[in-house]
């Protein structure tokens, strides 16, 4: 099995990725509109290989407070998924959740923590599931951990766990409609390599 | 306020002559300045992973923790720096997220602070100040004009040491 570098990945991997995205977006969607109680439409996610500080750009630079969910998992495929949730799509989930008129990351209180939490943890379910429902492939997910902090300073962690070769990181954005809202969904993984490399052998692609 | 000079991710730069630099949100990375106060010579590096791979040695050498350093110390001669002067002052190498069930992970932030604490003490730089551990990121402010350095966070507001 070859290893490879994330800055490997050509036109045809990332539209296995964004198909991944794709059908996990539109799981997420299902469950928010859920539990949201309203009808949610999405745009076909845009899917890049992004260096650390360029995904931190992306996310209103490094130092905007963000609550991050991260996850690792594990079976046939392994790696650390981490779901970033900003203060817009935070206020827009606990306005309809808890009834919330402003939300402030300097100020949470464990019930908003707690329900942000929940919809990073579902955001995760529906990505993970998309992707073991497109190969066959089993993954089990850990308890997820949740952090409120500068975005900059969670972004490193998953590259850094996975000991990834160069700073990369494979970054999903989406974007839900709501009746009267759009929000934006940030969604980072980075794989295992050789696991990376036995998604795409089962769909049939070579690295 | 001076220039203030952006130090990146796996990055270093060093000054004379009042440069201030600034380096964004370390989480489990560690910030390292390094200043001969006599010269007025400084430096700033951002380091993520405590050791440089030998079986690599095409990678960044600013990325880890022993390579940083002495690249550091090397420059800030080249400016006119002494090493028998050198003093440091450290932040970062927080853990961010507490895994349940996994104990080692996020652990590369102490290991990533014991690596620069052992390489500083190599070359018998006294550490002066420290703002490490814990579970927070960390924003690092270097001013070469005095050798202060000022550590925001948004779990602490802002500490200068």
């Amino acid at each position: 099995m070859s290893t490879l570098d994330l800055d490997q990945l050509n036109d045809m991997h990332l539209d296995v990725l964004k198909e991944i995205g794709n059908i996990g977006a539109g799981n997420a969607a299902t469950s928010l509109s859920k539990m949201l109680d309203t009808t949610i439409n999405m745009s076909v996610p845009r899917v890049r290989i992004l260096d650390i500080s360029d995904a931190a750009t992306a996310l209103g630079g490094p130092e905007n407070p963000v609550v991050g969910i991260l996850t690792k998992f594990r079976g046939d495929i392994d790696g650390i998924m981490m779901f970033i949730i900003g203060q817009t799509f935070a206020g827009a989930v606990l306005k309809s959740l808890l009834g919330v008129q402003q939300v402030s990351y300097h100020s949470l209180s464990e019930l908003e923590l707690s329900a942000i939490s929940e919809i990073g943890n579902i955001m995760i379910a529906a990505y993970l599931g998309s992707i073991s429902t497109l190969s066959q492939m089993k993954v089990k997910t850990s308890v997820p951990a949740v952090a409120v902090d500068m975005v900059g300073a969670l972004l490193s962690v998953p590259a850094i766990e996975m000991s990834s070769v160069s700073d990369k990181v494979i970054f999903i954005e989406d974007d839900f409609l709501g009746s009267d809202s759009q929000i934006t969904s940030n969604m980072m993984m980075v794989p295992d390599m050789e696991s990376l490399g036995r998604l795409m052998q089962k769909l049939g692609i070579q690295l | 306020m001076s220039n203030m000079i952006t130090i990146g991710i796996s990055d270093m730069k060093v000054g004379k002559g009042g440069e201030s630099f600034v380096t964004y949100a370390l989480g489990s990375c560690v910030g390292i300045c390094l200043y001969d106060p006599v010269s007025r010579v400084g430096g700033l590096g951002h380091i993520m992973l405590p050791k440089y791979p030998a079986e690599n040695p095409k990678e960044n050498k600013y990325r880890f923790a022993d390579t940083c350093i002495s690249e550091m110390i090397r420059e800030m001669e080249r400016l006119g720096g002494y090493r028998s002067k050198m003093v440091a002052k450290i932040a970062g190498g927080a853990k961010m997220f507490e895994v349940s069930g996994d104990s080692s992970f996020g652990n590369i932030g102490r290991r990533n602070v014991m690596a620069v604490k052992a390489m500083l003490a190599w070359f018998k730089i006294p550490i002066r100040a420290e703002d490490t551990g814990f579970n927070y990121g960390r924003t690092v402010y270097f001013y070469t004009e005095n050798g202060s350095m000022i550590v925001k966070s948004f779990a602490n507001g802002i500490c200068t040491y």
